[in-house]
């Protein structure tokens, strides 16, 4: 599993660092979206998904 | 058939009207007339309401907009004749690129880190609230003595708005969201809550303070027009929302015991709580609603550019084809993915904020008040069916 994420369509609604804070985080100044890792392991791929599922604005992906 | 209109008034206090729900189980996406004679659309269904939400061919400009209820029609001719004027920097009511601008400069101050730093501030005005209830003894009305003044405190000292001050903008706030009023009444509030902020606007930039506020005048970003309209927004959202959500949530959990010893009995169990009660409860039961920019198909309905979407939250947070069950309150059910902080670049804000506030308010006061129970008889709290956001008016509780 591969993530990508996308700082511009991210709107800082923080889904993702909330889902998934080993994996997401946000920016201090922007809140928007940080990868923390960007292949992790194979059991944090359902959170990942959710989290994916969860963002307002499509900007992660698992790729 | 008859022709569907929308209402806001309810056969039970937690279920949204069956009017709705009926028409959900018929269709996702259904014609409705709108209250200025317009044929739009309401949207009923998890999976329809998610599209509209998140597809920019559907605007949220004010002036675009035509009212659902009776109402509200003086007031939507006021803003289309510029009468009622939605600030500038009101960035709820902008669509992209606009709308980017001003949420940009807010996000860093709202992230799920910064709002963890919060917690401890918002357990001590919990607390400080429950001893105020027990100092005083029961009977206690829930709404004035602990679910508004969290979020009311919280709110005022994050944005750097005297908690003092409140009467000036309390009740301004719940005439601009109260559904009967006055077209001329609620320019009067708006005008006196902008006033208000403005002037505080012009204090924070000739005396900074450690505050949201001082920290926007400080960038240098807006001008004073649009940080007046970012206060009056952040103020009114940071007031009617977690509020409601603390006294509905309560009323909620009262009337259903094993739920709230759910809760109780097990602290792991709140943030899913939380989650639920947003879903259960979905106090926005009037919108959001959406002008299509171009024709739009969604879900095999085809919608005109001009058409109004109403979306019916409390209906679609019920689709069990997302949640089974869906009309039964479970705080042990995977709830999240409901859309009651919205979708789509609108998503709320000060979502993250208000799970702390929530969290933080519950716990507390279900752990203080294990007595707690209602005052009076359920069928005689006071709903807020008459308010744009829903919730109970009062909540006499006693323990």
């Amino acid at each position: 599993m591969k993530i990508e994420a996308n700082a511009t369509l991210c709107i800082g609604a923080g889904m993702c660092a909330l889902t998934v804070p080993q994996v997401f985080d946000q920016s201090e100044d922007e809140g928007t979206v940080v990868l923390l890792q960007q292949a992790p392991s194979a059991d944090l791929e359902e959170a990942v998904r959710r989290a994916v599922n969860l963002c307002p604005s499509g900007a992660i992906s698992v790729v | 058939m008859t022709e569907l209109t929308l209402t806001t008034e309810r056969e039970r206090p937690f279920d949204p009207p069956d009017a709705y729900t009926r028409i959900r189980q018929q269709a996702a996406v259904h014609p409705m007339t709108y209250a200025d004679g317009h044929l739009g659309w309401l949207v009923t269904g998890y999976a329809a309401a998610r599209a509209v939400l998140a597809d920019p061919r559907f605007s949220n400009r004010p002036e675009l907009m035509h009212p659902p209820l009776p109402s509200r029609i003086e007031l939507a001719e006021e803003v289309r004749e510029q009468q009622f004027k939605v600030p500038p920097g009101f960035f709820l009511r902008m669509d992209a690129p606009e709308h980017t601008r001003f949420r940009k400069l807010l996000t860093g101050q709202f992230t799920v880190r910064r709002m963890k730093q919060l917690e401890p501030r918002i357990q001590e005005i919990a607390e400080s609230c429950l001893d105020a209830m027990e100092a005083a003894g029961p009977p206690v009305d829930l709404v004035s003595a602990f679910a508004l003044p969290i979020p009311s405190l919280v709110i005022c000292e994050l944005l750097g708005v005297p908690y003092e001050d409140r009467a000036q903008f309390q009740d301004d706030s719940k005439i601009l969201v109260n559904l009967e009023t006055k077209a001329e009444d609620a320019i009067g509030a708006l005008g006196r809550i902008s006033a208000y902020l403005y002037g505080l606007i012009q204090r924070k930039r000739a005396e900074p303070e450690d505050d949201l506020l001082s920290g926007l005048v400080a960038g240098g970003e807006l001008n004073d027009e649009e940080l007046t309209g970012v206060a009056v927004l952040l103020l009114i959202a940071g007031h009617e929302t977690t509020a409601n959500m603390l006294g509905l949530g309560t009323y909620a959990l009262l009337t259903n015991p094993d739920q709230l010893a759910a809760m109780r009995d097990d602290p792991a169990l709140v943030d899913n709580g939380v989650e639920e009660l947003l879903r259960y409860l979905t106090i926005i039961h009037l919108g959001p609603i959406r002008t299509a920019l171009e024709d739009v198909e969604i879900e095999g309905h085809l919608i005109r550019k001009g058409d109004a979407v109403t979306l019916h939250l409390p209906v679609v947070n019920r689709d069990p084809a997302k949640f089974p069950g869906a009309d039964r309150l479970d705080v042990t059910r995977e709830a999240t993915g409901h859309l009651t902080f919205g979708h789509g670049i609108h998503q709320c804000l000060g979502q993250q904020l208000a799970r702390a506030e929530m969290r933080i308010g519950y716990s507390a006061l279900l752990r203080r008040l294990p007595g707690l129970r209602l005052a009076v008889p359920p069928e005689e709290v006071p709903m807020r069916s008459d308010m744009s956001i829903y919730g109970v008016h009062r909540l006499p509780v006693t323990w």
